[in-house]
């Protein structure tokens, strides 16, 4: 789950990392005593957010109200803001990038430092990012900050007790990134200018965090409370299938017939009529063409599938075309129960192309 | 020979519950001895036979060297660590939605102490005609010389069945799991499987997400002399995105399949865009 950034300074502020004063906005009455010359940053999870226009400046408390009247409500590719962070302007020095991620390969904590932070931070070339491997039984080691960093003295000496509190942040909050770009030196003190932060989402429930979820569509959230793996996509062709990779292989398949995946619904490897049915509601509540069902019986069984399948599109009333595609343990039976309501087929290479034909 | 199992008697952590029960049987008709099941506080019952403990070192006295790990996440990194003290060395991690930095814990601690992890989020390891240590189906399998290692559960089944199905039968298949953090690596199964004188093909099913399948890649350049089969999923999947699995996902523009399928062959896999071209391919060359 990705965090707000003003949900991810707070957390900087519980451990001791420098953030600018400033306050969220929700509504655009009664603004007084702001911050002045303050910056008015949109609060969207999403990359490219001042580019985009989403961070506006104010002198006065004129040109402070009128950017936040044109800010709140706006959409920017998808992300409605809500939520506005005003905070006090401040003259930069120097921008340094600074993050602890987790590392698939290593696996490990790794941190990732650049004396030249800032908006363009992928195009700083390699050999000015520093990188450090942290042991995670050992945490960071003096020499590795000292033999790996390379900046004024008096600078390094703020940075580190911030690396160290970053670093405490990043395990104790189950993060897959914390990051702070720029991290900016201001009259010799560093600041956290504006957070990035990826928390975990197999660990939330170990967290006492208020979901943000502004990711996911309505859809999608409901989907995830209901333990089902869903995804909207851009196509009109909805995908069912039993397990992620064999859903991803079907939506492959789909696209080499001309096919376009509109939903990703993966059922994991259940056969309980009632998980069934609320994918299959689901999916009518997205208003598919056409519907794919890909099932390969390993553990479930493919007859106790097509009943529920049965029941659900005559009790549900769906519309569109279902083609089924079945395959493993009593297929046939599956084939038998469900011949009246869907097109079945037993390859995927023919499901995927009878799919496509009807999804165009 | 198996890899990674062979000799394997194991003890099931989280034995009692639904899944535990019923996967104790299947694996049991597989041919896998089963020495022990451990759930704390359930010691002196019995599942299928096999006596329960309360704790993993009581299920020493069995002759337990594997362990299968079905405990819910919340509990499974203690799970773990309790089985690596106890001296288990090759433990198979069945749970899904781990928290990665538990993960990373009881990764670290299992090199501490040479232990090999499989998974978490794997769906296991079977070798037909000797066992079968996971939740994999009984009835795809056949017994043969191609090795199969992928990240996916479901797409495995598939992908075993279609061979098993057109005559290829399989050495060993092992699932190393949908996380991002996972203990066994695509280059660890190619290691075994290129010394393992029973194999004499490898399929490798791999998926969007982090550069496991491109490190692989290389490793086949300069260390695999067996031919490898290669499908890759997730190649109409959106930047972003975590497409069912943890580890599927595309980030910061690394892991795509792209990127992955031009990895393999620049090391000469072959390469199958459809789940059911891996057993053409493989008649194809006539190597079996």
């Amino acid at each position: 789950m990705k965090l707000y950034e003003y949900q991810g300074k707070k957390l900087f502020q519980s451990y001791d990392i420098p953030i600018p004063s400033g306050r969220i906005i929700e509504t655009p009455r009664g603004l007084t005593k702001l911050p002045l010359p303050c910056a008015i940053k949109s609060q969207v999870l999403m990359g490219g957010r001042g580019k985009a226009g989403g961070i506006k400046f104010a002198t006065t408390h004129r040109e402070a109200r009128q950017a936040i009247k044109q800010l709140l409500g706006v959409t920017f590719r998808g992300h409605r803001v809500k939520k506005l962070l005003v905070e006090q302007k401040i003259d930069i020095q120097r921008e340094y990038y600074l993050s602890i991620l987790l590392d698939r390969e290593s696996r490990c904590p790794l941190l990732i430092f650049s004396p030249s932070g800032g908006i363009n931070i992928e195009e700083v070339p390699e050999d000015k990012i520093t990188m450090i491997k942290i042991n995670p039984f050992l945490g960071i080691q003096r020499h590795q900050l000292r033999n790996n960093i390379f900046i004024d003295k008096d600078h390094k000496k703020k940075l580190i007790p911030i690396i160290y509190n970053l670093y405490r942040l990043f395990r104790e909050n189950d993060c897959e990134l914390a990051e702070s770009n720029p991290l900016a030196l201001v009259n010799g003190e560093m600041i956290a200018i504006d957070s990035k932060i990826v928390i975990d989402d197999a660990s939330l429930y170990r967290h006492d965090l208020s979901v943000s979820g502004e990711e996911l569509t309505d859809l999608e959230k409901e989907a995830q409370a209901k333990n089902i793996s869903f995804i909207q996509l851009e196509g009109s062709i909805g995908i069912i299938a039993n397990g992620a990779g064999l859903t991803m292989a079907t939506l492959d398949a789909l696209n080499e017939y001309g096919g376009k995946g509109g939903i990703f619904l993966d059922l994991g490897g259940t056969d309980d009529p009632e998980k069934v049915k609320e994918a299959f509601i689901l999916m009518k509540k997205a208003h598919p063409k056409v519907i794919l069902l890909n099932l390969f019986g390993g553990m479930t069984k493919c007859d106790t599938v097509a009943k529920g399948v049965k029941s659900i599109i005559r009790s549900e009333g769906i519309n569109c075309p279902v083609v089924a595609r079945i395959k493993g343990m009593n297929e046939e039976d599956a084939k038998i129960i469900l011949k009246d309501h869907v097109i079945t087929t037993t390859t995927l290479t023919d499901a995927a192309q009878k799919t496509s034909e009807l999804g165009e | 020979m198996s890899i990674f199992i062979d000799e394997a008697r194991v003890v099931v952590q989280g034995a009692t519950g639904h899944q535990g029960r019923f996967h104790i049987k299947a694996m049991q008709d597989f041919g896998t001895e089963i020495v022990a099941g451990v759930t704390p506080g359930k010691e002196g019952k019995k599942v299928h036979g096999v006596p329960i403990y309360s704790t993993v070192d009581q299920a020493l006295q069995e002759g337990a060297n594997t362990s299968l790990v079905l405990v819910p996440a919340p509990f499974a990194k203690d799970a773990i660590i309790e089985a690596l003290d106890a001296g288990i060395s090759t433990i198979i991690i069945i749970t899904e939605h781990i928290p990665c930095h538990d993960a990373m814990d009881f990764f670290h601690y299992g090199v501490y102490k040479g232990a090999r992890l499989i998974g978490p989020n794997s769906p296991g390891i079977a070798s037909p005609g000797k066992a079968k240590i996971g939740i994999l189906p009984n009835n795809i399998f056949r017994e043969g010389s191609v090795g199969v290692v992928s990240r996916s559960g479901t797409l495995t089944y598939e992908i075993v069945n279609e061979l098993s199905e057109n005559g290829i039968g399989q050495t060993t298949c092992i699932g190393l799991g949908g996380d991002s953090i996972i203990g066994t690596t695509f280059i660890d199964a190619l290691n075994a499987f290129e010394r393992d004188s029973d194999t004499r093909a490898i399929v490798l099913i791999g998926e969007i997400g982090g550069t496991a399948e491109e490190q692989a890649a290389k490793y086949i350049t300069t260390h695999v002399e067996k031919p490898v089969y290669v499908y890759i999923a997730g190649r109409t999947a959106p930047s972003g995105k975590r497409m069912g699995h943890a580890g599927a996902i595309i980030s910061r523009g690394k892991g795509t399949a792209q990127s992955k399928i031009q990895a393999f062959e620049e090391a000469q896999a072959k390469i199958a865009y459809f789940p059911n071209e891996i057993p053409k391919l493989i008649k194809q060359d006539g190597i079996l």
